[in-house]
């Protein structure tokens, strides 16, 4: 696939587009989003592979101000941020040559590391097993622990919205993305509060979750202003962690559309994407079935109502239930 | 050299936490942390903390001075920390250094009185590297991660830790410790050290000299241009020193602090005439240069950037310091 | 000897302008008793009521925060509290997520015409939250004054 995307890459710039990829970097891991304007740049530079895990879609909120026209790669979850930006009117679509690309899952190398193994310098393999080539010999990981824990409960491979593909179009799957929110909420509220309590006492409040987010595309943020009294940089205490991640994920509610980048980019680890998928599975139960940027006509369910919707005691209840 | 079995760190543990509090990096590898030690807590696989020992001397966030207002009458309240003596076991080379370049900045005149009673209160005890990550490039800045500083250094080799006191606080701490006995060198491999990769950094263009020249340069636009502008480098940075001072309104009094500030943020030194770094480019590059270009031309040529590997570790984009020095420090062809 | 006093909750209680104030408002004047603990703040609207600002009663010392709006149907704007009633549900739920307790947050739709209702939703409410006791899971250290 890396030779039919640089390729690709190639022709779109030689159209008379400048083409939003992955630049290699010191390592076969650290590639960095890049706009390529020059075919030596994309010869040399221009990389495709198991561990270009970032979104795309967010940088065309910039690219596709710009003039002339920006072509883009997107993995299938990136084109559902991409597509939910242009029902926000954040992104220029004609601005944008999209093309979707394939997508087996992305290898997270936090997560190898995570598996112990140290002063990783390269790593082979396309089967079920990996070699990893360290500063200290070969290690072996099997991929499913490499991948990204979003990959490893994909939620659709389907490419939505792109001009053209690079390779098949994929279908959604049935995954098993809800399976830990299911865990939380069958814990007892004593346990649930341990859980966060544990997870987000480690925020360093870096924002990287929130820069990162398609879904937060804000101008000015409501945490950036002075003026609103809440903390902006300051992991102050318990409350400010609880009240920035609370906030942050019900501003995203009904617009996420559940591409992990937040948990991604996490120094500290903290499974945020399990905040936002509990809004998405609440809303599903709740409202019917939603799933963000699947297509361009549906009303999002924070701006809309039924007559009959359940009442906020629905909480209460069913939490008894439990 | 004093020498300590290995697996018995436990009771050495026990025994520093019975005179003062200790903190050691601890947790699972992808959330270690220095935490204040109790009863079985081990030390992590992880080599280095995500948040850097800088933390204990400069936390991220800390009270400053209360005020009460009544009527008008402004009553000035202390509220500052109690200063305790503490240790902190198993600091790398490269945070250790990293101490050095802080003290630069805050003990200078006018000193920071809440750093510098922190400086006072803490015992430095570093742990040699044996196993760096492909991320690590403090060689580059002339640390030996094999011959770390600090109060005590300590090596483990084969069963046991060796011990060796380098200052009179270390003196003391090790002094207080019966259990110790004497012992021999600790066998030190550096072999693995020459292959790391980022180990020969162009670092020669850096350092205050070709100041205007750096800052001028057209790369940095294109180094810039996916920065998220999020301020994980910069809270996970050893050295990074900037901060912001604050104030709480609780309804009752108001409480002043500092936090941690950092140089990616859009109100990063805002005034009342705006910003002076109006787009991340001017942020990401104020960044760069500190460590590369400003330090050094106040501090002897000695730079801003101990090489922990940490920014390359965390960067969501994977932009970092080596590529930025990579990036300007080379020869054009 | 410390004598350990009773707990009295401090209740922000959230009313829309137009149907749950006039409702407190007829409470009041048809004599109806409902416990001083409850601080009233009026919005226009129950759509009002951005979450944040339930978090800040909280942040801010109250121990429990209801909403209360014109019926479903009924509001003034329309269509407002159906808007509401939605964002309250799910943000009730991502709070009963992170293990705080479900019942320090209600909503409740309160018409100008139910006086009565309004004193005996507060009384209830009330005695629902002395039972919970101090909120500790979701308060701000800073603002406890020492």
């Amino acid at each position: 696939m890396q030779e039919r995307v640089k390729a690709r890459a190639i022709e779109l710039l030689e159209s008379g587009v400048r083409v939003l990829g992955w630049k290699a970097g010191e390592f076969f891991y650290d590639v960095t989003p890049a706009v390529f304007t020059s075919r030596e740049e994309i010869e040399k530079e221009f990389v495709f592979g198991p561990f270009c895990g970032a979104n795309m879609s967010k940088y065309l909120i910039a690219e596709s101000r710009k003039e002339g026209r920006v072509g883009v790669f997107l993995k299938p979850c990136d084109t559902y941020s991409f597509q939910q930006l242009q029902k926000e009117h954040r992104i220029w679509r004609e601005n944008v040559y999209a093309v979707g690309v394939q997508c087996e899952g992305m290898c997270d190398i936090e997560a190898i590391r995570s598996a112990g193994i140290k002063g990783i310098l390269g790593v082979d393999g396309d089967g079920s097993t990996l070699t990893v080539h360290t500063l200290y010999g070969d290690k072996t990981i099997a991929r499913k622990d490499a991948l990204a824990e979003r990959c490893a409960c994909c939620k659709s491979k389907k490419m939505l919205g792109c001009d053209e593909l690079l390779g098949e179009q994929g279908e959604e799957l049935d995954s098993a993305r809800f399976d830990q929110v299911e865990k939380l909420e069958a814990m007892t509220p004593d346990e649930r509060f341990a859980f966060w309590r544990k997870e987000l006492s480690r925020c360093i409040r870096c924002n990287a979750c929130r820069n990162v987010c398609p879904a937060c595309s804000c101008e000015k943020c409501v945490f950036d202003n002075p003026n609103s009294g809440v903390e902006n940089k300051a992991a102050a205490n318990s409350f400010e962690e609880n009240l920035f991640h609370i906030i942050r994920a019900f501003h995203v509610a009904g617009r996420c559309t559940d591409c992990g980048e937040c948990s991604r980019v996490c120094p500290q680890h903290i499974p945020l994407h399990l905040l936002n998928r509990k809004f998405i599975k609440d809303i599903n139960e709740l409202y019917g079935g939603y799933q963000a940027g699947a297509d361009m006509e549906t009303r999002p369910p924070l701006t809309n109502f039924q007559m009959d919707d359940p009442e906020p005691s629905v909480v209460h209840e069913r939490g008894s239930e439990q | 050299m004093k020498k300590y079995p290995v697996s018995q760190l436990d009771s050495l543990f026990a025994a520093i936490a019975a005179k003062q509090r200790l903190y050691i990096p601890a947790g699972e590898a992808k959330t270690a942390a220095f935490q204040p030690w109790e009863e079985g807590m081990r030390l992590t696989a992880a080599l280095n903390t995500v948040r850097s020992a800088k933390d204990l001397f400069f936390p991220q966030v800390e009270n400053l001075v209360n005020f009460k207002v009544t009527g008008k009458q402004i009553e000035v309240i202390e509220n500052r920390d109690p200063a305790e003596p503490f240790v902190v076991f198993g600091v790398r080379a490269c945070d250790c250094r990293s101490f050095e370049i802080l003290d630069k900045v805050f003990l200078c005149d006018p000193v920071d009185t809440y750093y510098e009673t922190r400086r006072a209160c803490g015992t430095v005890v570093t742990l040699a590297c044996t196993e760096p990550e492909e991320t690590c490039f403090c060689t580059a800045f002339g640390i030996d991660p094999t011959d770390p500083a600090g109060d005590v250094s300590c090596w483990i080799s084969g069963e046991d830790l060796y011990l060796r006191a380098n200052t009179e606080k270390g003196e003391a701490l090790l002094g207080g410790l019966e259990m110790l006995e004497e012992g021999g060198e600790p066998v030190t491999d550096k072999t693995v050290f020459d292959r790391l990769p980022l180990q020969n950094l162009p670092l020669d263009k850096f350092g205050g000299e070709h100041m205007m020249e750096l800052f001028r340069r057209a790369e940095w636009a294109g180094l810039a241009e996916s920065c998220l502008g999020c301020g994980a480098c910069t809270f996970v940075c050893p050295t990074c020193q900037c901060y912001d001072i604050k104030e709480f309104n609780t309804g009752d009094e108001i409480k002043r602090f500092r936090c941690w500030d950092s140089c990616m943020y859009s109100d990063f030194t805002l005034m009342s005439a705006g910003q002076p770094r109006p787009t991340q480019l001017e942020r990401f590059r104020q960044r760069f240069m500190h460590k590369l270009v400003y330090y050094p031309s106040t501090h002897d040529g000695e730079f801003g950037c101990v090489g922990c590997g940490r920014c390359l570790q965390k960067c969501p984009i994977s932009m970092n310091i080596v590529k930025v020095a990579k990036t300007l420090g080379e020869e054009k062809p | 000897m410390q004598v350990a006093q009773e707990f009295k909750p401090t209740i922000v209680a959230f009313c829309c302008n137009w149907c749950s104030y006039a409702g407190a408002d007829l409470s009041g004047t048809n004599r109806l008793q409902y416990p001083a603990n409850v601080k009233i703040i009026r919005i226009p609207c129950s759509c009002r009521l951005n979450p944040m600002f339930i978090l800040r009663a909280f942040q801010r010392g109250a121990d429990g925060v209801i909403l209360c709006g014109c019926h479903p149907g009924d509001c003034h704007y329309t269509t407002g509290n159906y808007y509401a009633r939605r964002r309250m549900t799910l943000l009730f739920s991502m709070l009963d997520y992170l293990g705080i307790e479900r019942e320090r947050t209600r909503v409740e739709w309160v018409s100008a015409a139910e006086g009565a209702k309004f004193a005996a939703t507060m009384n209830e409410f009330v005695e629902t939250v002395t039972r919970l006791g101090e909120n500790k899971r979701l308060e701000d250290l800073r603002c406890k004054s020492e």
